[in-house]
């Protein structure tokens, strides 16, 4: 075969700074404000970041060299976002290397995200079970600043004690709004509440489950149920929101990986009105 | 303008054209093929006419140019990250009608689904023109017809395709008339072959019933299908991926990034971090396949994903074929596609 000169288009980079912002690939870094601890496998990483974003959109976290992996924003402040990470997978392994005053890289915001002035009327149920308590802890913020906290329910659920995130919230949310916070199991001598977050869905004291709205986050099987209890209640579907988690390779709906049926989650979702994801079958 | 060349023409035309492009042509590679002594007809850099395929469909599609099987993306070295490099040579690519239609569902998720293009696809894709290989007949497993891919008007600079003579091209690029011209032993008007029937047809249901998702048609294929991903990889409009970090051996601090192919058929595509995992068994997996290919992307895009080049049943090692699945898919559509006739 001939070997014809090939010309080379040389599109160096010297930092990985956005220089070019159109290719949406490049990471930009982000400088680690604060580590806060919560678990052994569980830390919240507060990053710079002054864009634009909403509870329950994600980042792409990037481990050059280990990958990226889809992670939610957990709380929003003026300079920053948190990004909660639990240590299960390889490039969450390699961030927990990383302490304040470094930086990791990042790409986002991605997804549609939850919508907080939904929930300001009337009654509200938040039922969120572990790491699912990550992309709604901005909501439940916002419901417990809301002037009608009173009327505004959360249901916690983690597997034992030892696994609960975000403790200083709970004991603030706990002062606000109505805050049911259980475990799985628990070892002898526990106080709190034990029992699936699905027990304590049919004992909420609501005025009016028909108008309710509800927002149900955590692994597919206890979304499956808590639904389940919550149209039981008297629900309707078209008040029940529910974020789903995928496989995410790009965030940007070229990878294929979070796709179900016509929808992708890293653009649609990850949010979805129930309406729309009781139709949706992996 | 159409043109009849022999096989000494076209070699001319091809050299004249090397020099502007590098091409990319479906080559037969002897014994290379999946058997003992079976070629392989796969897409490769070629610089002479008599290395092109031009009798035979292809067992791999053209899609590996624009979305290669592993392309790097970018480079690191310690904090510095470098974006590869990709030969800014424009690109002539050779393919049949089904791929053509293939080019516009590749072009529809990386440059027109969500807000942002994909900057890698994009890079490659910009390079790119077509040649239309002419369809004079339909081959095996071939129903590019019942999926509307069999003809291509436009889109493509020349056609070509086998003939009596040597070949013969139907000019559509202007500036290339005098090359062809030149080279011609004759002018003859034509429009580039293409085949109005297939053996293979398939009906593409209207409308699935949501008792489709959960349809024990599906089941067989949770034992037969091997999850290979074999179906995928030739598929021309298959475009999933997945994002890999490498780094060398030899330097720890030195690395890449690359995004592979990937496959819906295959273990770990939807795994998440923590064991979770969506669709475990293959009749799952097919499931989530096939009503993309037929049912899914028509519902977001409005059209379907499907060409009909039939590459994926070429390949099964398992013999399962997708035709026979959207027969049965259409079949257990009856009573909603009925509804649908009747108002």
């Amino acid at each position: 075969m001939k070997n014809s000169h090939i010309p080379f288009s040389s599109k160096i980079l010297d930092t990985i700074i956005h220089k070019d912002l159109k290719n949406p690939y490049i990471p930009f870094p982000s400088e680690i404000l604060e580590v806060i601890k919560h678990t052994e496998k569980e830390y919240t990483f507060r990053m710079e970041f002054k864009g634009k974003c909403k509870p329950g959109q994600f980042f792409e976290v990037s481990m050059p060299k280990y990958g990226e992996a889809p992670i939610s924003i957990s709380g929003i402040g003026k300079n920053y976002v948190d990004l909660t990470i639990r240590k299960v997978g390889r490039v969450t392994d390699e961030v927990f290397e990383h302490y304040a005053g470094q930086t990791l890289l990042l790409r986002g915001p991605y997804g549609n995200g939850f919508d907080t002035d939904l929930y300001a009327d009337g009654e509200t149920v938040v039922v969120a079970g572990g790491t699912g308590v990550s992309p709604v802890r901005g909501v439940i913020e916002a419901l417990s600043n809301m002037p009608n906290a009173k009327d505004k329910y959360v249901i916690a659920g983690f597997k034992s004690p030892s696994d609960m995130l975000f403790r200083d919230d709970l004991k603030r949310w706990a002062d606000k709004l109505n805050l049911i916070l259980t475990v799985d199991g628990a070892p002898e001598g526990y106080e709190g509440n034990i029992g699936l977050v699905t027990k304590y869905v049919a004992d909420l004291p609501l005025r009016d489950p028909a108008n309710c709205k509800a927002v149900v986050v955590g692994p597919p099987p206890m979304m499956r149920f808590t639904i389940i209890e919550l149209q039981k209640k008297g629900f309707k579907d078209e008040n029940i929101t529910v974020s789903y988690e995928r496989k995410m390779c790009c965030g940007l709906g070229k990878c294929g990986h979070c796709r179900v049926n016509d929808k992708y989650i890293c653009l649609d979702g990850p949010v979805f009105n129930y309406i729309e994801a009781k139709e949706m079958m992996d | 303008m159409g043109y009849v060349l022999s096989n000494d023409g076209f070699e001319q035309v091809v050299q004249a054209l090397s020099d502007k492009y590098r091409l990319f042509a479906p080559v037969r590679k002897k014994g290379m093929g999946r058997f003992t002594d079976i070629d392989v007809i796969m897409y490769d850099e070629v610089n002479h006419a008599d290395e092109i395929e031009l009798a035979q469909k292809s067992d791999y599609s053209f899609k590996e140019f624009l979305t290669p099987l592993s392309e790097t993306l970018f480079y690191f070295t310690e904090s510095q990250c470098r974006e590869a490099e990709l030969p800014d040579k424009p690109v002539l690519i050779f393919l049949r009608s089904c791929d053509m239609h293939a080019v516009r569902r590749l072009d529809q998720i990386y440059l027109d689904n969500g807000p942002e293009k994909d900057w890698f696809y994009l890079r490659r894709r910009n390079l790119v023109k077509f040649a239309l290989i002419g369809c004079t007949e339909s081959f095996e497993n071939c129903f590019c017809a019942s999926m509307g891919a069999n003809k291509t008007e436009d889109g493509y600079e020349f056609s070509v395709e086998l003939s009596d003579d040597g070949v013969r091209c139907d000019v559509a690029e202007a500036s290339l008339e005098k090359l062809f011209q030149a080279n011609a032993l004759r002018p003859e008007t034509f429009s580039p072959a293409f085949v109005t029937e297939n053996k293979v047809k398939v009906e593409i249901p209207k409308k699935v019933p949501a008792s489709i998702l959960k349809d024990p048609l599906w089941d067989e294929y949770t034992t037969r299908c091997i999850n290979c991903g074999r179906c995928n990889f030739v598929c021309p409009t298959c475009t999933c991926y997945t994002m890999q970090d490498v780094f060398y051996t030899d330097n720890g601090k030195v690395g890449e990034r690359r995004r592979v192919g990937g496959s819906c058929m295959v273990d770990g595509y939807t795994n998440v971090a923590g064991g979770g995992q969506y669709r475990r068994t293959n009749g799952e997996r097919m499931r989530f396949k096939v009503l993309h290919k037929i049912v899914d992307y028509r519902k977001r895009f409005g059209y379907d994903m499907c060409v009909g080049c039939g590459r994926c049943d070429d390949v099964c090692p398992e013999y399962i074929s997708y035709t026979n699945i959207i027969k049965k898919v259409f079949d257990a559509s009856a009573d909603e596609n009925k509804e649908v006739s009747d108002k």
